[in-house]
């Protein structure tokens, strides 16, 4: 059965032009995030690289431009381009972090709630409802906005990335542990179960080696999804001045610092790193949705 | 079905209590009250003493029930900044936000029934391909850059459409509350790109949602019995699968007008529009807590009361929901 | 003569990704008013297909590929759908099989009712109600008043099927197609609804096919029977001759696997193997590997259905004699 989901998987791959480039695309992107301090120009960290004057420089092939700053720069003075890529790292980092989270916490209650049932079950899913009644990016701008005034924007920046793979864990584990759940229980009554029960394996082990190889696909599906809102979310939190800081801007804050200067011209700055975000997300989501098309349709809805 | 209303309002409150709880914990935690009520230059035994008279150094229950006890009232606390109650800024500033939710939500129902039925009707088509592509790159383009792009090409570029605040505004009721940009066409051209941008976010979900629910319907014996009746397409489309797929699309409705208000934060900064989202990144950045608190208090309960509705008005319209009475 | 319903030599393709697959490959049969035909087979065989393909109904990626369906003389397996949707309902009404499904859950019987009568006749909506709550008379609904204004989930099966077959009266058609009408239910309750569907063909006059696994069922209600085996007729005759005396290896089979026919303490007779799936079709006649009486031209041609008595056609190179 494994063997032939296999072939059919990458046989369907093969022949989906869009699987294949999306598939591409992303290698790209995360060669380009985990080599980017070999592949950028300069270090956009690096204070010593940056020169206030050269800031707002367009991109290269408009006049003002110069090859030394290939997109131009940003208004700081800091090679879009370099920031674009360390931007994306952190970007990537983030998302699969927190999806990590997400997954690890949600998967874990989700088994739980599934398989030991009654009251656990029930209190674990009262939390996941009430949790999923309010909107993710709420709850992660909240959590933000609280520790900011609680701790001050200074101590907030060394602790920026972790914080935001924190909060962003936080927000959507009740994703993953409504479908981890319905799988498990779906799976439950299954005669595997069965079997195993009668063998007198203990309840942990049947659930982590047995019923959960099952419920992955799930997770797999799930995954890519949130992944892409990941980096959205983060994105957004950086936008609004609650994520990454200046010194260290994600694409979320590339675009924010910009924004200020579409009015005065030097559109680039928000032009570039935006596309290069929707970009990535583009590629995750279809990837995602192929995956979710091949697997099983009717998983995901939306 | 009564217990069914009797069952849902109570959790409703449960949950109300506990963001109470949880607003309350955090206002207890950081913030200073005292500074709110009387600013930075006080000396420390007016301070003591301050704290005395407002009951500071009781224990939390205590503390936490007379903050209900307010809280129902209407008082939440004084906002540092804007030295008023804090549930007076907040309701000034919410006719602006529900207007651009309001205008979102038209926008969505407006096109995203149709072209969801459409899509599922037949999806084959090119233009239903378009439909679903432009959909996947929706979701992938977060809601402020599409905002700061629709800023970029109708005003910076083409100068149609305005770029930033409401413009004029009417007073609704005669007393300076609800400050309404739909009667004033200046009011309404400012309010397009906003809303758009607000609906965008949501386009895609519903027009996938609602296709993927029509589909499945489409395939059940149901539908397929009323072709062996012999009744006429638009019937069987309009009616027979539609209202079945109108269910499942009306919860998510409900949910999503809660995100959608997550989104206004991000919208209102673009367009620099004055409303609540606008306040909260505001009082984020003056550390006005009375004011944090008091959103978190008022938004919160806006979705559990939101969410409740929809159930319930779910109930209503499913009729096997009704009879069976619990969910 | 002209029967009422000619089914001619009719063929059913379903264009799948992976090819074209043949469900059914030229069944011929025919109706005439107030006659009861059964079409009997097992699970696959291919009788709802044939069902659904007299009125044309049949799901995508499925099409008629050959043959006619003469209705009143008139080839209706080729009209435009807007045509066809005139006869379905109206003249040829079908009953599914599981009668939950069939209702739509969220509109009242009174809708589902009255939309019936009037997608087919203009009259009014209170004179298509009184239609509606006489037909429900028909099927011993009691409070028929009540029930027109009630959800299809607050009935038992048994009760939601009898509605079905007051939908099917609506238009009083010519032809009733029953698919599996009673395999959903309560055994109890099956006898109740046969009864009736019985009683309502013989007052009526209409025709019925009785789609059915059921043999023992064929044997009380219906005059006729086609058996189908993987796509094909491959027995057809008076229903009370098949069932006395059967001809084709397959029906004797069949026949000898009812338990009514046994002495106590004598072995269920069983058929040997499995009925083909539409893709592993052998060559030759279709039932040849399970048959104990085949020879050398069972493997390689195909048996066409032919006369071998008054009234009695087998597919079947031994009965027949080629």
């Amino acid at each position: 059965m494994k063997r032939f989901q296999k072939s059919y998987f990458l046989h369907s791959f093969k022949h989906d032009k869009t699987a294949m480039t999306s598939f591409f695309l992303l290698a790209c992107f995360i060669i380009l995030s985990v080599t980017a301090p070999l592949v950028s120009p300069y270090n956009p960290y690096d204070a010593e690289n940056i020169d206030i004057m050269n800031a707002e420089t367009p991109p290269m092939w408009l006049e003002g431009g110069s090859s030394a700053f290939i997109l131009g720069t940003d208004n700081m003075g800091r090679d879009l381009l370099s920031t674009m890529i360390y931007g994306l790292r952190i970007s990537v980092l983030i998302g699969i972090g927190a999806v990590s989270l997400q997954a690890f916490i949600g998967i874990l209650m989700g088994l739980m709630a599934g398989y030991v049932g009654g009251k656990v079950d029930s209190v674990l899913m009262r939390i996941a409802d009430i949790q999923f009644s309010f909107p993710y990016l709420m709850v992660a701008i909240f959590i933000s906005a609280i520790f900011q005034v609680m701790f001050g924007i200074g101590s907030f920046e060394k602790l920026a990335v972790p914080l935001l793979i924190i909060i962003i864990g936080l927000s959507e584990w009740p994703v993953y542990a409504r479908t981890i759940r319905a799988s498990v229980m779906g799976e439950k009554n299954k005669e595997y179960v069965e079997a195993a029960r009668v063998i007198g394996l203990s309840r942990p082990v049947i659930m982590i080696r047995h019923v959960l190889p099952n419920t992955l696909t799930s997770v797999l599906v799930i995954s890519t999804i949130q992944v892409a809102n990941a980096v959205m979310s983060e994105a957004a939190l950086s936008f609004l001045g609650l994520g990454m800081p200046v010194t260290k801007p994600s694409l979320g804050s590339l675009i924010r610092a910009g924004f200020e200067y579409i009015f005065s011209g030097s559109w680039w700055i928000t032009i570039f790193p935006g596309i290069f975000l929707v970009l990535f997300v583009l590629v995750v989501n279809l990837l995602g949705d192929w995956l979710r098309d091949v697997l099983n349709p009717k998983l995901y809805k939306g | 079905m009564f217990a069914f209303i009797v069952r849902r309002t109570a959790q409703a409150i449960f949950v109300m209590l506990v963001i109470g709880l949880i607003g309350f914990s955090i206002k207890t935690r950081i913030g200073d009250p005292v500074r709110d009520m009387v600013g930075e230059r006080v000396t420390p035994q007016e301070r003591k003493q301050i704290r005395q008279k407002l009951g500071l150094n009781d224990p939390f229950l205590t503390q936490y029930v007379r903050f209900l006890g307010k809280a129902v009232h209407g008082d939440l606390g004084l906002s540092f900044f804007y030295k008023k109650p804090a549930l007076d800024v907040i309701i000034a500033k919410a006719p602006a936000t529900m207007e651009m939710v309001m205008g979102a939500g038209l926008l969505i129902v407006l096109i995203s029934f149709p072209l969801g039925v459409y899509t599922a009707l037949k999806p084959r088509t090119p233009f239903s391909r378009f439909v679903m592509g432009f959909s996947t790159l929706g979701v992938s383009i977060p809601v402020f850059l599409t905002a700061i792009m629709l800023i970029y090409i109708f005003g910076v570029q083409l100068h149609w459409l305005p770029s930033y605040g409401r413009g004029d505004t009417v007073d609704v009721f005669g007393n300076g509350w609800w400050m309404s940009g739909f009667f004033t066409a200046d009011g309404l051209k400012h309010l397009i790109l906003p809303s758009i941008s607000l609906a965008s976010i949501e386009l895609p979900l519903f027009i996938r949602l609602i296709r993927s629910e029509m589909m499945e319907v489409l395939e059940t014996e149901y539908i397929k019995y009323a072709w062996a009746k012999g009744l006429s397409r638009m019937r069987i489309w309009l009616l027979h699968a539609f209202k079945n797929t109108l269910l499942p699309v009306i919860t998510v409705f409900g949910v999503q007008i809660g995100i959608m208000f997550a989104f206004t934060i991000l919208t209102e900064t673009v367009f620099q529009w004055q409303g609540m989202g606008y306040m909260f990144l505001e009082a984020v950045e003056r550390s006005d807590t009375s004011l944090l608190i008091a959103y978190l208090v008022v938004v919160g309960s806006v979705f559990v009361v939101v969410n409740t509705v929809v159930d319930i008005i779910y109930g209503f319209i499913n009729p096997t929901v009704r009879i069976a009475g619990t969910k | 003569m002209s029967h009422l319903l000619e089914v001619q030599n009719l063929k059913v393709t379903f264009a799948l990704r992976f090819g074209d697959l043949t469900a059914i490959n030229g069944v011929s049969f025919s109706l005439d008013r107030g006659e009861k035909l059964g079409l009997v087979g097992e699970s696959g065989a291919g009788k709802s297909v044939t069902g659904f393909a007299i009125i044309n109904l049949i799901s995508k990626p499925g099409f008629i590929s050959g043959g006619r369906v003469l209705f009143n003389g008139n080839d209706i397996s080729s009209v435009p759908d807007a045509r066809m949707r005139e006869i379905r309902g109206d003249r040829i009404s079908m009953i599914f099989q599981d009668p939950m499904m069939t209702l739509n859950p969220v509109l009242t019987i009174g809708t589902q009712m009255v939309e019936t009568i009037r997608a087919h006749r203009n009259i009014s909506k209170p004179k298509a109600r009184n239609i509606a709550l006489e037909k429900l008379k028909k099927v011993y609904i009691p409070s028929p008043e009540k029930r027109l204004s009630q959800y299809p989930h607050e009935f038992s099966g048994g009760m939601r099927q009898r509605i079905i077959i007051a939908i099917s009266l609506l238009t009083d058609p010519a032809i009733i197609i029953a698919d599996e009408p009673t395999t959903a239910l309560d055994v109890t309750i099956q006898a109740e609804i046969m009864d009736l569907l019985q009683e309502l063909c013989e007052s009526e006059e209409m025709g019925l096919i009785l789609i059915t696994h059921d043999l023992a069922v064929v044997s009380q209600v219906t005059e006729k029977t086609a058996v189908m085996y993987a796509g094909k007729i491959i027995e057809y005759g008076p229903t009370g001759a098949i069932v006395r005396d059967p001809i084709h290896p397959y029906t004797q089979g069949l026949i000898n696997a009812l338990p009514g026919a046994l002495k106590p303490g004598e072995k269920l007779h069983q058929i040997p193997g499995m009925m083909p799936t539409l893709t592993d079709i052998p060559p030759g006649c279709a039932f040849n590997p399970r048959c104990t009486m085949k020879e050398n031209i069972c493997e390689t041609e195909v048996p066409d259905l032919l006369e071998i008595e008054k009234e009695r056609m087998v597919a079947c190179h031994m009965k027949t004699g080629r």
